[in-house]
């Protein structure tokens, strides 16, 4: 176990150090940050002072061992645009965006599962066929438009949700968390749920699909035959079974929802690290996307490690390799 | 394979031959649901083939637009009285009507292409991660891992600096960012089902490797990959209006379905709501019928449902 | 749990106001909240050099000359200024200034405030061009002091507007994080720094001990709100009672809702077309090719006739109309009427598409040549949408043009290139022709600084030579002068096709009322209550 976990960790090492390669490349093909940051009336002799100032005078290659230099100690640099840490600007962001994320993964669950269990144990009812119908309007129509019909709806038109922003906030453990306050909660919730659209509908779909593969499982059937009540049947047999890619999609979609908030923090002026991504990758703030993907990856490399651990307390089958 | 070898009960097998297709089209055609899906999917896709025959005009050519056509309510004849707009038309006096139909197009050819190629790349080195193993399978999943922590629009905007802008790179960028999600699906189910007695059978009768993952394990993985692609084709038309929102999308001059919708977005506040919500519906209307389909066709090709 | 309870009370109380719209202005007490659209990245003075920086540093700090709503210069913490020799400025300062501190205001701060601007670490955009041409500064009294310069050097003041006066003592080691906590951000302007939440909102107090004229409003929460349509809908549904950049799409919508007002004024911002001049005549423009999309063996855009084809050949009054909303001025030079050196009687460019057809046969292109038009789609105000309807505007005259428009970040790197054949951008301006002269017509040269911007290489000895004259002429009637007819030289040779200028506008409830600025500058000392409406 402890040789597969330090085989991981070597293995996240290197996709982190071509991840930051990837960065310096792209970025540096997109374009100049100083030519997007400069004041238009900046003069030749100004620009020359920035583009050394950002330190870009340096061929590229030695701009990537500076950095790799500083990174080894502790130091991903400091945003073009703000001057400070950009670690400690993402982390300043990091709970607004956990806060969304979180939010809507379990919105996603508490509506989906059930929803999705009640569309596979009875298929051909009415209530399963509106579910599923319903579900595809949850990804077939861009985030962006739905959240500003959210707005229109509850904001403008009802006045029942305030339109934009993070609300009242309190400080727990030294940061900043909206969730606590009733303001800050109704500030979150239409993001939270424009966010978990899509998730919503996968899951139900994810259920659905899983809950009728396995009602025809010979183990079900065995259980039935045995005489269960069909509601041991459902939640312990068939609920076990179809939790892997449940587990699965959700994990991987906790990790997008993370990365890819992006638009729902810009339409909702959320102000969370997707914001910040966003705002950085339009002016080339090439310190903070480094970081940001930094952290980014390791979430990733994180969510899949505790994926695989999960499927294989799930499901015994699943062995891990290197043992 | 013990699939084909059965005979459907109730066929009617006295002159005709029993095979797996005609099987296959029976069963499919048991629900009226999905046949009316696939009915108004081929309406719609014949309408996006045909369009430049049958739209009253061509969208994508400057010279026929004009301004002072701008931002017209549906119903609305043109400034020289030769033709009725009967969708309105958008900011820059297209026909919505023939932009929809356009749009259709290339919001087709964007989702169907970057899904079907970003579900055959992520599929196969899914299948592959899990049944080779070892390093092949820690190679191919870091992959993903470095794969899924980009942003879709910084992938988009590298694509943008390194190939320029146009419909091709957009289904590049696409599938960049959504291979990862299918290596990674398949190979969740794929772990699973490679340790299942009938793979133990055909790795003792010894049969080739691509055998083995094709036909085998394949088909197998295949329910929770038709839900993912079904929905992935919805989502990947969706992530290019989104990039389009974004400014990353296709050619401003040949907008999709995404680019007409967020071109109105901006329109929404002041009720001119024909420029985004007509390319909605068709949005919409394609979407369902792709998924009504896709779903019934998840079932007629699940092995495990067959009983 | 009976906190929770008051405060769902609370909640409800405050959704039921907002629902009445109106009346909640006077029970939210004098606080004001106002959604912008670009965000503020520091609030540092002399960190970035960036309208929304400039904008909350008007509010924190003061400048020694400060500018009007209409963008003339206006005395601030000096009170007088003037030339005492040809190459010396001499400023009075204002007496009895103190810092939100309580540290007096003193002609040694401002010494301290030129030093710094040059020496702000990691700057991606610097004010240290407004030092750059002061050789020596002399304290004479405590509230006057002389600046030395090199050569006469008449832009002082106007550079001046540019600097926001720190304070000796308290800012002596000062970093731009100590600004950013809203710590250090301490100055002698309208409103106190309360709490800064980089990209998301900044709270202000006012400053009662200001020398000028108090603001109206007691606090003031500034939020940043980037997305266009959900800034409208924030003001819409009442979570907001003010914001900036309008979107032209909502104009209709606000001007119609008797609820909220706006408030507009000509900024000054031109939108314009850039050419390629780099290539030579007898050279291949890289997006100009013939009917055929074989290359051309020539650059058309080198021949003025075929420039101002191209230039008549804009409905620049259906672009302000159609695309704009109005929300423009069509124009034919750099800087709007009412400002130093407008050329007054230079004639409007007139759309004439059948002129420019013959313009375009008699220059040798009677069946016109293919060209791509570049532009930023998320730069400027409708940027794509004007790209368009240009490119239908040059297609019907036989120019068939091909649109790319692209994000600034792609963008503004090869158009700093010189990679385009016709690109689309804007500029904004100090209200002297100097600056847009020197940065977008003059030759580029790095020895003289000039042509920063000159993104089509478009280069003019006899017009450079000009130029040179009117930046050393101390006499601001005959340097007005000067300026007029560079412009005028540069108009006539087509050096870029001017569009238009936008308008700036401002949305906000209806009882509020704001003095527009040209600048576009968006502060909280510009609104107030209304008066009567």
């Amino acid at each position: 176990m402890s040789v597969y976990l330090l085989r991981r960790l070597i293995q996240a090492v290197g996709v982190v150090a071509a991840m930051s390669i990837i960065v310096f490349i792209g970025v540096f093909a997109i374009g100049d940050p100083v030519e997007i940051l400069i004041s238009p009336d900046a003069d030749q002799i100004e620009r020359e002072r920035a583009i050394r100032a950002l330190g870009l005078d340096l061929p590229l290659w030695q701009q990537y061992l500076v950095f790799l230099g500083k990174a080894l100690q502790g130091d991903l640099g400091r945003s073009f645009v703000f001057n400070e840490p950009a670690l400690q600007l993402i982390l300043q962001r990091m709970p607004a965006t956990l806060e969304l994320a979180i939010a809507a993964t379990v919105a996603a669950i508490l509506i989906g599962l059930p929803l999705g269990l009640y569309a596979g144990l009875r298929p051909n009812s009415l209530g399963a066929k509106t579910i599923m119908a319903g579900s595809i309007l949850g990804f077939s129509l861009p985030t962006f438009w739905v959240g500003l019909m959210l707005i229109m709806v509850f904001a403008v038109q009802l006045g029942w949700l305030p339109s934009t922003g993070r609300g009242e906030t309190v400080e727990v453990l030294g940061l900043r968390w909206s969730f606590l306050t009733l303001d800050g909660l109704a500030h979150l919730v239409m993001p939270a749920i424009n966010l978990a659209l899509f998730k919503i509908s996968l899951v139900i779909r994810l259920t659905r699909a899983g809950v009728r593969e396995t009602m025809l499982m010979d183990y079900v059937k065995f259980a039935r035959a045995k005489g269960l009540t069909p509601f041991r049947v459902t939640f312990v047999h068939v609920f076990k079974n179809i939790l892997i890619p449940v587990v699965t999609v959700t994990g991987l979609e906790f990790g997008s929802t993370i990365a890819f908030s992006v638009v729902t923090e810009s339409i909702f002026a959320w102000p969370g690290m997707g914001k910040l991504i966003i705002d950085s990758i339009n002016v080339l703030d090439r310190p903070v996307i480094v970081a940001y993907l930094m952290i980014i990856v390791l979430m990733f490399i994180t969510i899949n490690l505790v994926v695989d651990l999960t499927y294989s307390v799930l499901d015994p089958r699943v062995r891990l390799e290197g043992k | 394979m013990s699939v084909a070898l059965r005979a459907a009960p109730g066929t009617p097998a006295k002159d005709r031959v029993e095979t797996p297709f005609r099987r296959f089209v029976s069963e499919f055609a048991e629900s009226k649901l999905a046949l009316l899906g696939l009915a108004v999917f081929v309406a719609i896709a014949l309408l996006a083939v045909l369009a430049p025959w049958i739209a009253p005009q061509n969208p994508y050519d400057l010279a026929v637009l004009d301004i002072m056509d701008g931002r017209l309510e549906p119903g609305s004849r043109n400034g020289d009285d030769t033709m009725t707009y009967w969708l309105g038309t958008d900011d820059q006096g297209r026909d919505m009507l023939s932009g929809i139909m356009y749009g259709l197009r290339i919001s087709l050819v964007v989702g169907a292409g970057s899904a079907v190629i970003a579900c055959i790349v992520g599929a196969s080195l899914g299948l592959l991660a899990a049944y080779a193993g070892g390093r092949t399978d820690s190679a191919i999943m870091r992959l993903v891992d470095l794969q899924l922590s980009f942003p879709a629009i910084l992938v988009a905007l590298m694509i943008l600096a390194f190939l320029g802008k146009s419909i091709t790179n957009v289904v590049i960028a696409i599938v960049v960012v959504e291979w990862a999600y299918y290596a990674r699906t398949v190979r969740g189910t794929a772990l699973v089902e490679r340790r299942r007695e009938y793979i133990e059978a055909a790795e003792c009768l010894a049969l080739p490797t691509h055998r083995i993952l094709f036909r085998h394990l394949l088909p197998n993985c295949l329910p929770p990959l038709i839900v993912i692609a079904t929905m992935q084709v919805a989502r990947a038309i969706a992530l290019e209006a989104t990039l389009s929102f974004l400014g990353l999308g296709v050619p401003i001059t040949e907008p999709s379905l995404g680019l007409l919708i967020s071109n109105g977005y901006e329109y929404m506040l002041s009720g001119k709501y024909w420029i985004s919500f007509y390319p909605g519906i068709a949005l919409l209307v394609t979407i369902v019928s792709i998924n009504l389909v896709g779903d019934h066709l998840r079932d007629v090709l699940n092995p495990r449902l067959k009983k | 749990m009976r906190k929770s309870i008051r405060a769902a009370t609370m909640a409800a109380t405050s959704v039921y106001a907002l629902g009445f719209g109106l009346p909640a202005l006077a029970q939210q007490g004098p606080t004001l909240n106002m959604g912008v659209g670009s965000p503020v990245t520091s609030l540092d003075p002399h960190y970035h050099q960036l309208s929304p920086n400039n904008a909350v540093s008007d509010m924190i700090f003061d400048r020694l000359v400060q500018t009007d709503a209409a963008a003339r210069n206006q005395p601030g913490l000096a009170t007088e200024w003037r030339p005492v020799g040809p190459t010396t400025w001499e400023f009075k300062l204002r007496q009895g200034v103190t810092f939100h501190n309580g540290s007096a205001f003193t002609a040694e701060d401002v010494v301290f405030t030129m030093q710094r601007l040059p020496n702000v670490p990691n700057s991606p955009s610097s004010y240290a061009a407004y030092a750059r041409p002061i050789v020596r500064m002399e304290v004479v009294d405590p509230l006057t002091i002389r600046f030395h310069t090199a050569s006469p050097y008449p832009l002082l003041p106007l550079d001046l507007t540019n600097v926001r006066i720190l304070d000796a003592q308290t800012h002596a080691n000062a970093t731009t994080e100590g600004f950013n906590s809203g710590q250090l951000a301490i100055g002698t302007g309208p409103f106190r720094v309360l709490s800064h939440r980089s990209g998301d909102r900044i709270e202000f107090e006012r400053n009662d001990n200001y020398w000028g004229e108090a603001p109206a409003f007691q606090r003031v929460n500034f939020r940043m709100i980037t997305n266009d349509a959900t800034r409208t809908a924030s003001l819409l549904s009442g979570d907001v009672d003010f914001i900036d950049q309008v979107p032209t799409t909502d104009l209709a919508r606000l001007r119609n809702d008797n609820r909220f007002a706006l408030s507009e004024t000509v900024g000054l911002r031109l939108v314009f077309l850039g050419l390629d001049h780099l290539r030579a005549a007898n050279e291949n423009s890289p997006f100009i090719t013939d009917n055929e999309g074989r290359p051309l063996g020539r650059n058309p855009l080198k021949d003025v006739r075929v420039r101002r084809a191209l230039s008549m050949a804009i409905d620049r009054q259906a672009i302000v109309d159609r695309i704009m909303e109005g929300a423009a001025t069509p124009a034919n030079q750099f800087l709007p009427r009412g400002t130093f050196s407008h050329v007054a009687d230079l004639p409007q460019i007139t759309y004439d598409p059948e002129g420019a057809r013959r313009l375009l046969a008699e220059a040798g292109y009677p069946n016109g040549f293919r060209i791509q038009l570049n532009s930023p789609n998320d730069r400027y105000i409708n940027d794509a949408r004007i790209a368009q309807a240009v490119g239908q505007m040059w297609t019907r005259i036989g120019v068939r043009t091909a649109v790319e428009a692209q994000t600034w970040a792609t963008f503004v790197g090869r158009a700093a290139r010189a990679e385009f054949s016709a690109h689309l951008i804007g500029w904004g301006s100090n209200p002297d022709g100097s600056h847009p002269m020197r940065n977008i017509i003059g030759t580029v040269s790095s020895e003289r600084g000039w042509g920063a911007s000159n993104r089509g290489r478009y280069s003019n000895p006899e017009l450079d030579a000009k130029l040179a004259a009117s930046l050393v002429e101390l006499d601001e009637a005959k340097r007005e002068q000067m300026l007029i007819e560079i412009q005028r030289m540069a108009a006539e040779d087509v050096a870029v096709i001017p569009l238009h200028i936008q308008t700036n506008i401002w949305a906000m409830r209806r009882t509020l009322q704001h003095s527009a600025r040209a600048d576009e500058l968006t502060r909280a000392q510009d609104v107030r209550p209304a008066t009567m409406r």
